[in-house]
């Protein structure tokens, strides 16, 4: 649905006299089936939302190519458009309107009766808890019934690939599970392809099929949740050693699981490292740690996050980017 | 789908919006309204010396003008808010023109100038002012016309400045040459010779002449033809400048 080559996009940016040169996205390979569920997850400022704006025809790309829907997005955006529902971060609703004829004008914009976008429309409304609300101003509706409105916006037409872009950001937790939920229908119920970008790890971790990283408009990886954290070099193995003087014992002895002897991190009483399969490994170091006599106050196994892949991948924390 | 369709969709909500909220269609009724009332008494006096019936035939085709130029030129503000909102750009990824998305606003900003224009001209009839009916109705149609110049500049001027704080001052710095060196107040032959001629550059002030010489019952070439000319020629440059902004990648 989606084929991506060597996209571009630079920006010429004025700080007084001085002009730069900012290079948003930096020659993006992307490849996205139909069916699939892919999610674009990078910190703020990697490229992601300007990477979708060209995929959906608001930017014209500096350089490289891109099809979506089988459509070229520099020459046949009209016919992309066609094909594609989207959703902004940004909302996609007047404030002082009223939701169903939002919906309705929206519908009609790519070619609808009104009648037809009506009844999508409240049907629409209905799936996505909506009920009741469809005289409401969307300035009066709380904010993860003004982010169902807009994903109404975004599929009136019935597209077959859907873009959203930071669908949960800024909503409270519940209304966060709530969308997921309504996200994961998309390709349930409907068959849609879906193309989000995110920030959120566990939003990319619960929705998507597979997860593109990018960092400073550079795809850095892409492949599934379980592949990604299978790939980062194994489980945090944090021990706390009772008496420091045990702690350079139980460093070896962790040491000899990592595998790589500056593998293990010492910080006063713990002892930390990554090893692989921790889950097999660390009941024979308990029990060398026992024979040694070495003493735990506590022994923690952390499987790794995505943040530990991107960790793993760019040298930072995304929770730092 | 046509252009034609699309605009009236883009158009219906537009006035659609408008018509629950009139207190913006009254308000910028008021300042002409207000001057035809509070300062059109003022020039009664001096009327004659204008070489003109009475006070208000010179005064409501300069208010006319006025109320289609400073009107018009605040119809961007609407589309920062718009834009804020999402809804420019959720608007830009339908398959709907980028032209038509600027038309339907316009048509809104030329059809709330038409009823405008139809109140103070009405005002203007029932307090005196002399005109030819097809005098009054050229002169609106050159208001209107250049109301929609005005509007396209500004929703052009709103796209790029995105900010309230930025296009304020810039349609400021705009509208006091064009208030001050358009006659639409007094004439400008009560001035100097030399700021006669700085005002001679002012386009407005041939439509402005070109106005009120219709309202006169003056239908000769040379008593509208700059004026009508100045009209189309700012109508066009402002369409230009507007369907381009709006088509702009990254507007």
């Amino acid at each position: 649905m989606i084929t991506a080559r060597g996209l571009t996009q630079t920006f010429q940016s004025k700080a007084g006299r001085e002009k730069t040169e900012v290079v948003a996205v930096d020659g993006v390979d992307l490849d996205v089936a139909e069916g699939e569920v892919v999610a674009f997850l990078g910190p703020n400022g990697a490229g992601k939302t300007t990477t979708l704006r060209i995929l959906t025809t608001l930017l014209r790309p500096t350089a490289g190519t891109a099809t979506v829907a089988g459509y070229d997005v520099a020459t046949e955006a009209e016919q992309v458009r066609r094909s594609i529902g989207y959703v902004s971060q940004s909302g996609s609703t007047g404030s002082v309107t009223r939701a169903g004829e939002e919906v309705v004008d929206h519908g009609m914009l790519y070619g609808m009766s009104a009648a037809d976008a009506r009844a999508r429309g409240r049907h629409l409304f209905e799936q996505l808890d909506l009920e009741g609300l469809w005289t409401r101003q969307p300035k009066a509706m709380s904010g993860g019934q003004r982010r169902r409105l807009d994903i109404v916006m975004g599929l009136i037409h019935e597209p077959t690939l859907v873009f959203l872009d930071e669908p949960t950001t800024g909503l409270d937790p519940q209304a966060r599970a709530n969308l997921w939920q309504h996200i994961a229908d998309l390709r349930e119920r409907r068959g849609a392809t879906v193309f989000l970008t995110t920030h959120y790890l566990d939003e990319a971790d619960a929705l998507s099929d597979r997860i593109v990283i990018i960092d400073h408009g550079r795809i850095v990886a892409s492949d599934t949740a379980d592949n990604l954290k299978a790939a980062v070099a194994g489980d945090l193995v944090e021990l706390e050693v009772a008496s420091v003087e045990q702690v350079s014992t139980a460093a070896e002895k962790l040491a000899a699981l990592v595998g790589e002897a500056d593998g293990v991190e010492v910080d006063g009483h713990q002892v930390r490292g990554r090893v692989r399969q921790a889950g097999r490994a660390v009941p024979g170091l308990l029990r060398d740690l026992d024979r040694t006599g070495v003493e735990l106050s506590s022994i923690e196994v952390r499987r790794p996050t995505l943040d530990d892949v991107f960790l793993d991948l760019t040298g930072r924390s995304l929770r730092e980017g | 789908m046509t252009f034609l369709r699309e605009s009236s969709i883009v158009f219906r909500r537009q006035i659609r919006m408008n018509l629950r909220n009139p207190a913006w269609v009254l308000i910028g009724l008021l300042q002409p309204v207000l001057y035809l009332f509070l300062f059109g008494p003022l020039l009664k006096p001096i009327a004659a010396q204008f070489d003109y019936p009475n006070a208000y035939t010179f005064f409501v085709p300069g208010l006319l003008v006025q109320l289609g130029i400073f009107g018009a030129f605040f119809a961007g503000f609407s589309l920062i808010g718009e834009w804020r909102d999402g809804v420019i750009e959720a608007e830009r990824v339908t398959p709907a023109s980028r032209t038509a998305l600027l038309m339907g606003r316009l048509w809104r900003d030329v059809l709330q100038l038409f009823v405008q224009a139809l109140i103070l001209v009405g005002l203007g009839y029932l307090i005196g002012m002399e005109a030819p009916f097809w005098g009054a109705v050229l002169g609106i149609a050159l208001t209107l016309l250049l109301g929609g110049a005005c509007a396209a500049s500004s929703n052009a001027l709103a796209l790029t400045t995105k900010s309230e704080d930025t296009m304020a001052p810039i349609i400021n710095m705009v509208m006091m040459p064009v208030l001050l060196l358009s006659g639409i107040l007094l004439p400008m032959t009560l001035g100097p010779q030399w700021l006669q001629k700085v005002a001679n550059v002012m386009p407005t002030k041939h439509v402005v002449d070109a106005v009120r010489n219709s309202f006169l019952g003056d239908f000769t070439l040379s008593a509208l033809g700059w004026g009508i000319a100045w009209t189309f020629i700012l109508l066009a440059v402002s369409l230009w400048w507007g369907t381009a902004t709006f088509r702009r990648e990254n507007a």
